[in-house]
């Protein structure tokens, strides 16, 4: 009976990354880690810093939340879904910081496209993210290493 | 006298501020800038390292909005005082308008010079600049901000200037600036050129028996940051040598400087000055206090 269903579970595609269960849809695409426009880190001196999978969890789901608690930009994430941030955050982060995960989200034109996002929304979401950061006392260096492989994506987040 | 002059300028300033619309669409949008990003306050008002501008604009607001900022620098040097005050707006994270006052107070050696002791030469700074390309933090790793910018100086001691042997009281140094932000090290660095005629900034005239043409000049800052508030670093300036009574030395400094909050950063840095003014060892403490919006 266990193999059965050990079976049939396998042979039941798993949901593309478009249609997660438990997520808002997004338009279908195809996830490649080149989505995360981001050259990951080799080594695990930055894995460590971030105390792993689970810190990197923790930062992600922090930063989710107080983004969308922001009274800044909060406004930006009214009536958004908050699962699916949360999980291709996570995955993003834990892809650049080389902590073994590959990233199943959009591209980063796609996934702020009509957000309106300004540079001043963006500096926000950055120093929300050094709050998160800190909390999970992750190093000031290694926060900056993370901050080096986001900041060239600015051109794709902040709307001209 | 010279301060209540200051607050009419600071004044007129803010009026321009208030005055300027946007280029780009959409309601302005005031501050948004990253903590310490705005730059310190130079000696000469362009938004910089304490010595040298950056390619960075005065304020808090990003490119959809207009900010401000203000310092008032303070530095007891061995024989002398000096201290300035100044204004600077930032426009669109684009344009920069800056104005300062800088006094510098011969204390005793006034007298030895033949000037009275507690002889003060006084100096007027109008500063305008323009980020052309790039962001000091965002954008490729490789790509520094780079701004040119020019400095108009009048010296309020004209006849005094004159008699040093200086050929002009007044002068425009013109400046190209590089800033970048190195994320993965932690550690900005600002390149400087600067074409200038200026005698100690100015303070001393410009040109002198030795040449009056412009000379290039290098800056260079160096600042490590340890936490989102809080960096040290150094600077150097290389200045020209055009009095031959009064031979001018390269500046350079080591400073701390706290964003004590968002709308105000405190600087505190040892400066060796070198000869100024016949007097050698021209070291000290300087302090800034920077208010910015």
């Amino acid at each position: 009976m266990l193999v059965f269903a050990l079976l049939l579970a396998a042979a039941v595609p798993a949901a593309p990354p478009y249609a997660m269960p438990g997520e808002a849809a997004v338009a279908p695409y195809q996830a490649k880690d080149s989505n995360a426009e981001a050259r990951p880190y080799t080594g695990d001196f930055m894995a460590r810093a971030f105390h792993g999978r689970a810190g990197i969890a923790r930062v992600a789901g922090d930063l989710v939340d107080r983004a969308y608690a922001d009274p800044v930009i909060g406004e930006i994430f009214k009536g958004h879904d908050k699962v699916r941030p949360t999980r291709t955050l996570f995955e993003q982060f834990c892809y650049i910081i080389g902590a073994g995960c590959t990233y199943s989200g959009r591209d980063m034109i796609a996934s702020h496209k009509d957000l309106g996002v300004q540079q001043a929304d963006m500096n926000r979401l950055v120093e929300l993210l050094q709050r998160a950061m800190r909390d999970e006392k992750v190093p000031f260096a290694a926060q900056n290493r993370l901050l080096a492989r986001l900041a060239p994506m600015r051109g794709h987040v902040v709307q001209k | 006298m010279d301060f209540t002059r200051s607050c009419g300028v600071a004044g007129a300033l803010l009026l321009a501020a208030t005055l300027a619309s946007p280029a780009s669409a959409g309601e302005p949008r005031g501050g948004g800038k990253l903590l310490l990003t705005n730059g310190i306050s130079t000696i000469e008002g362009s938004a910089g390292g304490g010595l040298t501008p950056w390619a960075v604009i005065a304020g808090n607001a990003t490119k959809d909005g207009v900010g401000v900022q203000s310092g008032i620098t303070v530095a007891a040097l061995r024989s002398y005082d000096f201290r300035s005050l100044d204004l600077a707006i930032g426009a669109w994270d684009r344009i920069e308008l800056s104005y300062a006052h800088q006094r510098f107070d011969t204390n005793k050696v006034g007298g030895k010079l033949g000037l009275g002791n507690n002889y003060k030469f006084d100096q007027d700074i109008w500063g305008a600049k323009l980020r052309l390309a790039g962001d000091a933090v965002y954008g490729p790793a490789l790509l520094p901000a780079v701004a040119v910018g020019a400095q108009y100086k009048k010296s309020l001691s004209g006849a005094i200037v004159h008699a040093i042997g200086a050929r002009h009281s007044g002068g425009t140094d013109v400046y190209a600036s590089a800033t970048k932000l190195f994320l993965a090290r932690s550690i900005l660095v600002d390149t400087t050129a600067r074409l200038t005629k200026a005698n100690q900034t100015g303070l001393l005239g410009f040109g002198g028996d030795r040449g009056g043409g412009y000379t290039l000049q290098a800056e260079s800052s160096v600042a490590w940051q340890l936490s989102r508030r809080f960096a040290i670093g150094a600077e150097y300036r290389t200045k020209p040598d055009r009095l031959s009574i009064a031979h001018e030395s390269d500046w350079a400094d080591l400073f701390a400087v706290l964003a004590i909050g968002r709308h105000l950063t405190a600087t505190v840095a040892y400066a060796d000055l070198g000869a100024i003014a016949t007097e050698k060892g021209q070291r000290g403490l300087l302090l800034q206090l920077q208010g910015s919006f």
